[in-house]
């Protein structure tokens, strides 16, 4: 076979798909969270009338629209990979997946996309309600989104409703392919890991401003509402997340077994804190185990037993370690979120939050963690889904395109140049913006001489009667 | 083959070219726009050039994953086929429409230290464009196939006729930029775009004529399908309604008329697309696998053509309230931002 540096047209097929789309995801998600916040703001302003709540949805709006821009860009590159590098599974189960793909399209992509210039551009020129429908189009836009991907997604890990002829997948019932086994608990799991990472990032951006002392009123508003919902929804995330490893117990034994470092079942099955999985040897070095805890875990009872890896043949089993220690990254980053969001919000309560200085210089640093805790769920789901393309019908290997390693290689290498070229400058714009804060509207130079509603927006009627 | 068998795929054929017409008259346009910059060096020109476009731009972009998803769907053979085949220029115009994409949002939070991104704005536009381009052109003159598989060179695209593929789709939307400027926008802008319009549309026609003369050369195939009797009397309306257009366009930028240069220039672009296609029919890969061996299974079919009939005529219909809530022209030095 054809390699370049040794790395065959299937491995350099699948980096380019992790990397690009582990730099993807992270958009979409911050964008599903973000359109919800900006439209709730945007609520809170029109049911209210507090004019802060203007302020913080425009401000909110400038960086949804860097990012939104990010997520489009790097989102058509995914759709059109599937077709350059992955024309095997592209016709082996197209017939059942790619509808779902479009109805992504349909339902979703327009939507977000036509409204959000409405949104962006549409502050001086149409009324509020106005405005304030499109943002939540677009919110809606971008759930719908996550729906579609989901569940395709889905029915690549516990397929449903088709029949294999000749290897080849057709459909048989579309109720069964679109809402298979796993796809509830993932598309719940996925849309609380939104919400989740994009509290973080508010909250940690209040902490920013509070420490600095300025924009006091906006500060504290993303305080309570980010930590506010995160103190609601990580603790439901731990819930959901544990209805979905019952759920991937049932469905794909062989992940769960990877992700638990579980080789051998031999009896109630001990929790494996840290390990060094030995795919070779097929055991743990250096483990640290409680007993009996992993049966209580998946399967709600001490003397639970469940399949471990020996129980699969070599050449269906996942790889271990990269299951087994994004796992721990996400429960363990879960977990401390859970601490935060508590914490905070009692400190909220009790009115103290400006004075835990401490508490405030960890919070703002902590922006990023629900993006690492997603993706480092993604690894588990994705990975653990290894050897298979779609569980139990196409092997990854079996699937890419009858194009040369070096095509391949060419192209992940400058699509990793771009990527790091173009979105790290992104990141650092949007890090920027939230540097400068939110600043209250002034009608100045920059708005438009045709603006017929200006005179109807709070902070025009405020400026016009001071 | 039963009848839904026969009739699916035609009519998901005509949903396929409804997308890639709707994506190139849509996104024609603004790809034109950055390519328009590099006609514009002021930076006020250049905010009022994008502005022109900056709340459109995602949703015309939208028409192309649905024409890629639309493929997949509804013909997985040829997306698995064409895709591989075109992989050089399939990669190429992703990461330039990323350098275009992102350069809507960039180029105002970097302000006033945005000129890498009027580069990366303009090149991506130009870039996207012309691998547009050479993936028609790369189609049209026919794909090598074995065992229904790509079975090329990853050069196989290139030749002379591509690159000329490429060349013209890069004036076309050029055109299409300069004559939305002429709709869009007052002044100085608007003149500069109505004075570049006219040598675009001349190109343009040159192009179109190139094409027409080359096809029929490099393709008995295609030449039995225009010159063959009685083919000849139907289809000889094509060009001579194409130069009607043409003339049309001519007039209204001379008279300086505000609608009809676009709508002309789209109406060349339609003519141009359809010409190419009576060019391919039936062949979804050319010249070998027909729309009928490309096509899924006739339930995925039927499940995404109910999906396709309720939602786009409710897409084209917001759409079209997104043109009309950014209606009229901009003002010099008007913005959005």
């Amino acid at each position: 076979m054809e390699t370049v540096f040794g790395i065959d047209a299937v491995l350099l097929a699948r980096l380019q798909f992790a990397f690009t789309m582990a730099f993807h995801i992270v958009f979409p998600a911050f964008s599903i969270g973000l359109s919800a916040f900006i439209a709730t703001l945007e609520v809170l302003w029109l049911w209210t009338g507090s004019a802060h709540f203007h302020t913080l949805a425009r401000f909110w709006t400038k960086v949804f629209a860097v990012s939104f821009a990010m997520g489009v860009v790097s989102g058509i590159v995914m759709s059109y990979q599937i077709g350059t590098n992955w024309s095997r599974f592209g016709e082996v189960v197209g017939n059942v997946v790619a509808p779902l793909f479009s109805y992504e399209v349909l339902t979703a992509f327009f939507l977000e996309a036509s409204f959000l210039g409405v949104m962006l551009f549409g502050w001086n020129r149409f009324p509020p309600w106005l405005h304030t429908m499109a943002s939540i189009l677009v919110a809606l836009g971008t759930a719908l989104s996550g729906f579609w991907i989901l569940s395709a997604n889905s029915w690549m890990q516990t397929p449903a409703g088709h029949e294999l002829r000749d290897g080849i997948a057709y459909p048989v019932s579309w109720f069964e392919v679109i809402f298979n086994p796993s796809f509830p608990y993932r598309f719940a799991h996925m849309m609380i890991a939104t919400y989740i990472t994009t509290s973080m990032v508010v909250a940690a951006s209040g902490a920013r401003y509070l420490i600095a002392g300025r924009c006091t009123r906006e500060a504290m508003t993303m305080l309570r509402m980010g930590l506010g919902m995160l103190a609601l929804l990580a603790p439901l995330q731990a819930v959901v997340g544990d209805l979905h490893g019952l759920n991937t117990l049932e469905h794909q034994p062989a992940k769960v077994a990877a992700i638990e470092a579980h080789w051998e079942d031999t009896g109630p099955a001990d929790l494996v804190l840290f390990a060094w999985p030995d795919m070779q040897q097929e055991r743990n070095h250096f483990e640290l185990a409680v007993p009996r805890l992993g049966s209580l875990i998946l399967t709600h009872d001490w003397n639970g037993r469940f399949q471990g890896l020996r129980d699969f043949p070599r050449d269906r089993r996942p790889p271990v370690a990269p299951v087994f220690f994004s796992f721990r990254l996400m429960v363990g980053l879960g977990t401390a979120m859970i601490a935060i969001g508590w914490y905070g919000v009692w400190l909220l309560w009790r009115g103290r939050i400006a004075e835990r200085r401490w508490f405030l210089h960890l919070l703002r640093v902590c922006w990023p963690v629900g993006f690492v805790a997603l993706i480092a769920g993604w690894i588990v789901t994705e990975v653990g889904r290894q050897p298979w393309i779609a569980w139990g019908i196409l092997r990854t290997a079996d699937a890419t395109s009858p194009v040369t390693a070096v095509q391949v290689a060419i192209s992940l290498a400058l699509f990793v140049l771009v990527y790091f070229v173009v979105f790290s400058i992104g990141i650092r714009y949007i890090h920027r913006m939230i540097g400068k804060g939110p600043q209250a509207q002034q009608t100045g130079p920059d708005t438009l001489p045709n603006r017929p509603l200006a005179g109807g927006q709070p902070e025009a009627r405020e400026a016009a009667a001071s | 083959m039963t009848g839904l068998e026969e009739t699916l795929p035609v009519i998901l054929a005509l949903l396929l070219g409804l997308a890639v017409v709707l994506y190139v008259v849509l996104d024609g346009f603004d790809l034109g726009i950055g390519m328009l910059f590099f006609f514009y060096p002021h930076e006020h020109d250049r905010d009022l050039v994008m502005n022109s476009v900056a709340p459109f731009w995602d949703g015309n972009e939208t028409w192309l994953v649905l024409g890629g998803v639309t493929l997949w769907t509804a013909f997985p053979k040829a997306f698995g086929i064409i895709l591989p085949a075109m992989y050089i220029p399939v990669v190429v115009m992703l990461l330039a429409l990323i350098f275009r994409g992102v350069a809507f949002e960039f180029r105002w939070v970097a302000k006033p230290r945005h000129r890498a991104w009027d580069w990366s704005f303009a090149a991506g536009s130009t870039l996207a464009a012309f691998s547009q381009g050479l993936i028609l052109g790369g189609i049209v003159q026919g794909i090598p196939v074995v065992n229904q598989e790509f079975a090329g060179h990853p050069l196989s695209w290139l030749s002379p006729f591509s690159l000329m593929c490429g060349a013209a789709v890069v004036t076309g939307y050029t055109l299409l930029g300069a004559t939305w400027l002429m709709l869009k926008t007052s002044g100085a802008v608007e003149e500069k775009a109505r004075r570049l319009a006219l040598p675009l549309l001349a190109a343009l026609m040159a192009f179109i004529v190139a094409v027409s003369i080359w096809t029929p050369l490099m393709s008995p195939r295609i030449a039995q399908r225009w010159f063959s009797l009685p083919n000849i009397f139907f289809l000889a309306q094509v060009p001579v309604v194409t130069l009607v257009f043409a003339w049309l366009c001519w007039r209204g930028i001379r008279r300086n008329q505000p609608i009809l240069p676009f709508v002309m220039a789209v109406a060349i672009f339609l003519l141009a697309f359809l010409g190419l296609v009576i060019s391919s029919i039936p062949y979804i890969v050319p010249p070998s696998i027909t729309i009928w061996q490309a096509a899924s299974h006739p339930s995925t079919q039927v499940f995404y053509l109910i999906g396709a009939a309720l939602l786009i005529p409710l897409i084209l219909a917001y759409t079209v309230l997104v043109f009309w809530l950014f209606r009229g022209k901009l003002k010099p030095g008007e913005g959005y931002h």
